[in-house]
C-alpha cells in the first residue's frame, strides 16, 4: 500500500546526511566533552560546532544557545527559569490560550508557586492582539510567552510588534518557536524576543535534541543543577549525537529553507483549495498567516479520529490536533478558543506537508478525503445537522 | 475561502457547567476501592488517568482520585456525564481535592 507521511508537525526523519554527521560521536568519537584528553576535546569541538550552526540558523550568537533534551523542556526552562530568577521585580506571567502543554502547565505551576498568570484569548484566526498584550501588563508583570506560530492551526503570530512592546516596558519576552523554525525564516534580531525554544526534530534533526535562545545579559535559573555543561545553565554530560545532529539539520534548514517553502507552500494550497470544495469543511488557523506545509480544518457531522483511521486504512497518515487532547477524549482548548464549537472541534484533522511530499501524493489525498468524508457522513447520526448535541450556540441547523 | 467565523467565546466546559454538571462537596471521605494518586500531575493525566483506572474496576465499585489539578473540578464531572459514570463528589482537603467516581457500566 501506498504510505504518505502528512504529519510533519508531529516530527520528521532524520535527514541522511544528519545521521551520517551523527554516526561517528555513537562509536569512534564517544568520549566525554568534559575530558581533558584528545578524544574529548574533540567532542567540545563538534558540540561547539552544532552550537554555532544552530545560533546561525536563528541569527544569534553561538553563546547564547544552550543545548536541552526538547522543546517541552525548553519552555520548562524558558518560564520557570525566567519567572524564579525575576520574582523579586514581580510575581505576573502573560500566555497565550493557544500555547503548547509544556508553557500552559508550566504556568499553572507557577500559579501553584504564587505567581499571577493572565491567559490571553485569541482572535477568530488564532491572533492574539499586540494591543490585548499591553493591556495586560501591569507592574507587576516580569514575562511574556506568546507562541510564534500554532502547531494545531498553523496560524503565525506577531512576535516581533508583542516583543517591541515588551521591550519597550523591559518585561521579559520567550516565544515557542518549535513549529516554525525550519519552516520559515526565525531571525531573534527581527523578532526581538529575549528566549526562544527549537527542537530539532522538527527541522529533519533527531528527537532528543532541542536549544533555548537565551538573549545575552538575560538571567535564568536553571532546571538542572549538576555539572558545568552549558554553562553550568543545563547540567548532565551532553548527548553529544543528537547535538552534532542537531547542528547539522541548523546548516541544511538553512540552506535550503527557502527551497523547503517553495517545495511545500504550493502543494498545501492545491491540497486547502481542494479541501474546501468540500460541503461545511472548514480551514482553522489565519488563511495567509500561516505555516506553509500546514493545513488544518475542522469537518462538519464527523469525528476527527474515525477520519484519521480511515485515512491511516488508505495509507496517509495525520493527526487530528494535539495529541493529548485526543487521547483525553477532550476538545481541543485550541479550537475552543478560536471560537469554534465543541461539537464542530471533534471534527478536527491536520495535514502537515515536508520535504518528501509529491505532486502525486497531493493528487492521491485529494482523491481520498472527499470519499471518506461522505462514506462517514452517511453514518453519521448528525449527518442532517446538529440536533440533539444540546449545543445552544449551533448555527447548523438554524 | 471557508474559514471558520467564531461565533461564540464559552469554552466547553462553561456551557456544559451552565447546562449540566454539579459540583457536590462533601464533608467526608467516602470509601473507595481504588485510589489514585496524581498529585503535582497536569492535564490531561486526570482524564488520562480515571479512563484507565475504571477500565480495571468492576461495575458498582468506586474509585478515588486525589489531585490538586483545578481544571479536574471541571473535567471528571464532565467526563462522567459524558460516559454515563456516577460523579458522587468531591472532598476538598488542605493542600488537593479528591473525588469519588462510581463505576456504572463498562466504558465503549
Amino acid at each position: 500500500m501506498k504510505e504518505i507521511y502528512m504529519d510533519h508537525v508531529a516530527t520528521n526523519p532524520v535527514h541522511p546526511e544528519v545521521l551520517d554527521a551523527m554516526l561517528p560521536y555513537f562509536k569512534e568519537h564517544f568520549a566525554n566533552p568534559l575530558s581533558i584528553y584528545e578524544p574529548g576535546i574533540r567532542a567540545r569541538e563538534a558540540i561547539e560546532n552544532a552550537r554555532a550552526n544552530t545560533a546561525a540558523l536563528i541569527n544569534a550568537k553561538p553563546k547564547e544557545i544552550i543545548f536541552t533534551s526538547s522543546g517541552a523542556e525548553t519552555n520548562n526552562f524558558a518560564l520557570k527559569g525566567i519567572a524564579f530568577a525575576n520574582q523579586n521585580k514581580g510575581k505576573h506571567v502573560i500566555v497565550s490560550r493557544i500555547e503548547h502543554h509544556s508553557v500552559l502547565n508550566s504556568a499553572r505551576f507557577l500559579e501553584k508557586q504564587g505567581f499571577a498568570v493572565t491567559y490571553l484569548p485569541v482572535d477568530k484566526h488564532g491572533i492574539v492582539d499586540p494591543a490585548v498584550v499591553e493591556k495586560a501588563i501591569t507592574k507587576e508583570t516580569i514575562l511574556v510567552s506568546i507562541i510564534h506560530a500554532s502547531p494545531e492551526i498553523g496560524t503565525i503570530e506577531p512576535t516581533a510588534e508583542i516583543a517591541k512592546i515588551t521591550r519597550q516596558k523591559g518585561i521579559i519576552s520567550h516565544t515557542d518557536a518549535v513549529a516554525s523554525v525550519g519552516n520559515i525564516l526565525v531571525d531573534v534580531q527581527s523578532l526581538n524576543v529575549d528566549l526562544l525554544t527549537l527542537a530539532a526534530h522538527q527541522f529533519y534533526g533527531p528527537k532528543g535534541a532541542a536549544a533555548l535562545y537565551l538573549r545575552e545579559g538575560t538571567r535564568i535559573v536553571p532546571l538542572i543543577y549538576g555539572g558545568i555543561q552549558e554553562g553550568g545553565r543545563r547540567a548532565g554530560t551532553e548527548n553529544v549525537p543528537a547535538i552534532v545532529g542537531m547542528g547539522k539539520a541548523a546548516e541544511l534548514a538553512k540552506r535550503d529553507l527557502q527551497k523547503r517553502i517553495n517545495h511545500v507552500r504550493p502543494l498545501r494550497d492545491k491540497l486547502i483549495s481542494n479541501a474546501l470544495k468540500i460541503e461545511k469543511v472548514f480551514l482553522t488557523g489565519h488563511s495567509e498567516q500561516r505555516l506553509p506545509g500546514h493545513a488544518s480544518f475542522v469537518v462538519a457531522y464527523i469525528e476527527g479520529e474515525a477520519m484519521l483511521l480511515l485515512l491511516a486504512g488508505k495509507g496517509i497518515y495525520a493527526a487530528s490536533g494535539s495529541a493529548c487532547s485526543s487521547k483525553a477524549l477532550k476538545a481541543s482548548p485550541v479550537l475552543l478558543s478560536i471560537g469554534i464549537p465543541a461539537h464542530l472541534a471533534q471534527g478536527s484533522v491536520v495535514f502537515t506537508l515536508g520535504e518528501g511530499t509529491t505532486e502525486k501524493d497531493i493528487e492521491y489525498f485529494n482523491e481520498v478525503f472527499p470519499q471518506i468524508i461522505s462514506r462517514l457522513r452517511e453514518i453519521s447520526p448528525y449527518s442532517k445537522g446538529w440536533e440533539g448535541t444540546g449545543d445552544q450556540t449551533c448555527t447548523a441547523k438554524k | 475561502m471557508a474559514i471558520f467565523e467564531g461565533i461564540r467565546t464559552e469554552t466547553e466546559a462553561s456551557v456544559n457547567l451552565q447546562n449540566n454538571i454539579q459540583l457536590k462537596f462533601l464533608d467526608k471521605p467516602i470509601k473507595a476501592d481504588t485510589t489514585t494518586d496524581i498529585i503535582y500531575m497536569m492535564c490531561p493525566m486526570h482524564l488520562l488517568t480515571i479512563q484507565q483506572k475504571m477500565q480495571e474496576l468492576k461495575v458498582g465499585q468506586i474509585l478515588a482520585i486525589l489531585t490538586d489539578y483545578d481544571g479536574a473540578l471541571e473535567d471528571i464531572p464532565e467526563w462522567c456525564i459524558k460516559t454515563g459514570n456516577g460523579f458522587l463528589g468531591i472532598l476538598e482537603t488542605a493542600d488537593h481535592y479528591e473525588f469519588y467516581v462510581k463505576k456504572l457500566k463498562e466504558l465503549q
